[in-house]
């Protein structure tokens, strides 16, 4: 499983289809959108396919800001889509009703994966994890690396008498709202005294600016144990263990464990966090990360006229369709058939000016093509 | 503004004087000045709007004092942050000046004229070397360096020896307040020399002469001489340097080990008011959060403006040639 994850790491950019040109009539366009920065580099991937498909008429202008500002900015309505490692909260998803008559949709893009990474000397690859040894290390509770819990886990593993040094993300971050999900659901005293969020108040550790901050700190701190995005931890050569999942099964992290996490009912505004996850193959720390976007698009005040609304439909529906194969290329998850099926009935109720140009453009490309 | 052209009102001015060419440059002149009053001030205004949800749900003092930083359940205080900025700031300033008034008496009095040049150019050097470059250097060897050679040892040491010492010490990590102050202390040296320096270069050669003539030995005449004579310009350098740690980002954050939680330990991670800010901005989707932020934000300048006023305060007390050198 390991290698499956590695090999389109390696693999990536060269295997890039070249896409075949649309022969449709596309206005020249520009498509703003701003925030989280985990899918940013996918979504610049989408951008670039897409433009050759559109002949050059439709170009994206995705700003990587953040998942905090891109919701800002989508509330605020500078942009015509957001993107978000969180899900709108409740209060926010009532203001946008409020502001525009209609729903706002967390729309299924990708989805983010968390590693645990350590570094503990003579102690390789794939060091058994469950909720109470993670917790129990990241509330402080379980403080050296000779754990009895910990050991019981790994059987054959000679673990040495060594402080464990927790690491963790200073900078508010998707990675760590999935994380401290995951923490929140599987363990009663990290929810009472911790929560969850992409900031918390940290119990102990060490924090560091970004995933290369936290792989800094685990990889230059014997004992040190951390968490960064899977595909961070594969590509720099930082040591991540397997998680027991909700059903007992061992779960070596990779892109179809993620996927498959996301084997669940998906509510139909999208918002559900995959952690902790029913399904029996899936990895358990991972969550989607989403596409904001107004039901009423004409009551966004960055959309000027109904050919943005139009292409920005279809760009959404390319992208959680034809887009979904660059995914893996680029070390991304691929949507699960389930999640893509939310994504498009959500996409098929969008409106301008009352007029359904979801369904009309969902049933022409399903009709004619791109 | 009235009083640029002197004393005497313009009216009275010859005509050579009242051209439209100095009345244009004045209007020119006056507005630049204005509009940089007008953007601190603005500035301010901006950060104080942003800020006030948060000054509503806490009060200004509360919000000061608190010493919890938890957006989850929506509690926020400055104070650790505060303590934090003010601690590595002043700390890397005690560490600072002395070595950095060394190399500027070196230079100015001791040195041969090549050898100033070189330690010059370096010193002005160091000072254009960005502050995340000198970060990046830190975080790969300066702070691994650091914690297994001196932080370890003396660590080990104190719980042997000096079991007292261990709770203001802390267990070490990698990046810690010690790093980040020992890095802000190198980040402010070029500053605080090249500014003495400047002082010190400007004091007169009769006052040198006149202590000479009196009998005085080289270290009395920098004592007595020199140094109470450049010793506005050195006190602005230094302050100066201050106001250049207080605001220092992206080293500290990198260095700082951004732990929100006080008590703070010498070898265990702190935060400053600038790191927290870079480090949670860019994330802060809840309204309280990002207002929180801000906050920090506005006491940070409020903290920045106190200290400059309070180093013109002391200069001017301590000034002994009225209107300067």
């Amino acid at each position: 499983m390991v290698l499956a994850l590695v090999a389109p790491v390696f693999a990536g950019g060269a295997q890039q289809q070249t896409a075949s040109t649309s022969t449709r009539d596309y206005a020249r366009v520009e498509l703003l959108g701003a925030g989280a920065s985990f899918p940013a580099p996918l979504i610049t991937a989408w951008a670039d396919e897409y433009r050759d498909l559109t002949r050059g008429a439709v170009t994206i202008n995705y700003q990587s800001i953040g998942s905090g500002g891109g919701v800002r900015q989508f509330m605020e309505q500078t942009i015509m889509f957001g993107a978000s490692e969180a899900a709108l909260s409740d209060a926010n998803a009532e203001l946008a009703r409020t502001n525009t008559g209609g729903l706002a949709y967390n729309l299924p893009l990708t989805l983010g994966d968390v590693a645990v990474t350590y570094n503990v000397p003579g102690v390789g690859q794939g060091l058994v994890w469950n909720a109470d040894t993670i917790a129990g290390a990241f509330l402080g509770e379980i403080t050296r690396w000779n754990d009895p819990k910990i050991a019981a886990l790994n059987p054959g593993v000679t673990l040495p008498n060594l402080p464990i040094q927790i690491a963790h993300r200073s900078d508010g971050s998707g990675t760590t709202n999935i994380f401290t999900n995951y923490l929140t659901k599987v363990n009663q005293k990290w929810a009472d005294t911790i929560g969850f969020g992409s900031s918390v108040n940290w119990p102990v550790g060490t924090g560091g600016n970004g995933n290369e901050g936290v792989a800094g700190i685990v990889q230059s701190t014997p004992g040190a144990l951390g968490y960064n995005s899977l595909v961070y931890a594969v590509l720099n050569d930082i040591t991540y263990g397997n998680v027991i999942n909700k059903s007992g099964n061992t779960i070596v992290p990779s892109l179809e464990a993620t996927s498959l996490a996301a084997a669940v009912t998906i509510p139909q505004d999208g918002r559900v966090m995959l952690t902790d996850t029913d399904a029996a193959q899936g990895y358990p720390i991972a969550g989607f990360a989403w596409g904001l976007v107004y039901e009423n698009l004409d009551r966004n005040q960055a959309i000027a006229n109904r050919d943005q609304a139009v292409e920005l439909t279809r760009f959404l529906y390319w992208i959680i369709t034809e887009g979904q194969d660059i995914n893996e290329s680029l070390s991304f998850s691929r949507l699960p058939t389930d999640a893509q099926a939310v994504a498009e009935r959500m996409i098929s109720t969008l409106k301008w000016q009352g007029e359904a140009v979801g369904q009309t453009v969902i049933a022409d490309i399903k009709a004619n093509g791109w | 503004m009235a009083d640029v052209a002197g004393t005497i009102s313009a009216s009275t001015l010859p005509a050579r004087y009242r051209g439209p060419a100095d009345t244009a440059f004045k209007v020119v002149v006056v507005s630049l000045s204005s509009f940089i009053i007008l953007l601190a001030v603005a500035m301010a205004v901006m950060i104080w709007l942003e800020a006030r949800p948060t000054f509503r749900a806490f009060g200004y003092l509360d919000f000061l004092t608190e010493t919890t930083w938890d957006p989850v359940n929506a509690i926020h205080g400055a104070l650790p942050f505060i303590f934090g900025t003010l601690l590595t700031s002043f700390l890397a300033l005690a560490l600072a000046i002395v070595p950095a008034l060394g190399v500027a008496i070196f230079v100015t009095e001791f040195a041969p004229k090549w050898l100033a040049n070189i330690i010059n150019y370096t010193v002005d050097l160091l000072a254009a070397i960005p502050s995340v470059v000198i970060g990046l250097w830190a975080v790969f060897n300066f702070a691994p360096f650091m914690r297994d050679t001196f932080y370890m040892p003396i660590y080990l040491w104190a719980e042997e020896s000096a079991p007292w010492l261990v709770p203001l010490l802390g267990a070490p990590s990698t990046y810690n307040l010690a790093t980040a102050t020992l890095i802000l202390a190198l980040m402010i040296v070029p500053y605080t020399v090249a500014l003495s320096r400047d002082a010190i270069g400007q004091v007169p050669i009769e006052q040198r002469e006149a202590a000479y003539a009196l009998g005085s030995t080289r270290w009395e005449v920098i004592r007595d001489a020199v140094l109470p004579y450049a010793r506005t310009g050195v006190i602005a350098g230094i302050l100066l340097s201050l106001a250049r740690a207080l605001g220092e980002t992206m080293a500290v954050a990198m260095l700082i080990g951004n732990r929100n939680r006080m008590p703070f330990t010498l070898f265990g991670p702190a935060a400053t008011m600038p790191s927290l800010i870079i480090n949670e901005f860019r994330e802060a989707v809840e309204v309280l959060h990002y207002s929180s932020i801000m906050a920090v934000g506005f006491y940070l300048f409020v903290v920045t403006i106190g200290i400059n006023l309070l180093a013109s305060y002391i200069q001017r007390k301590l000034s002994i040639t009225k209107g300067g050198v």
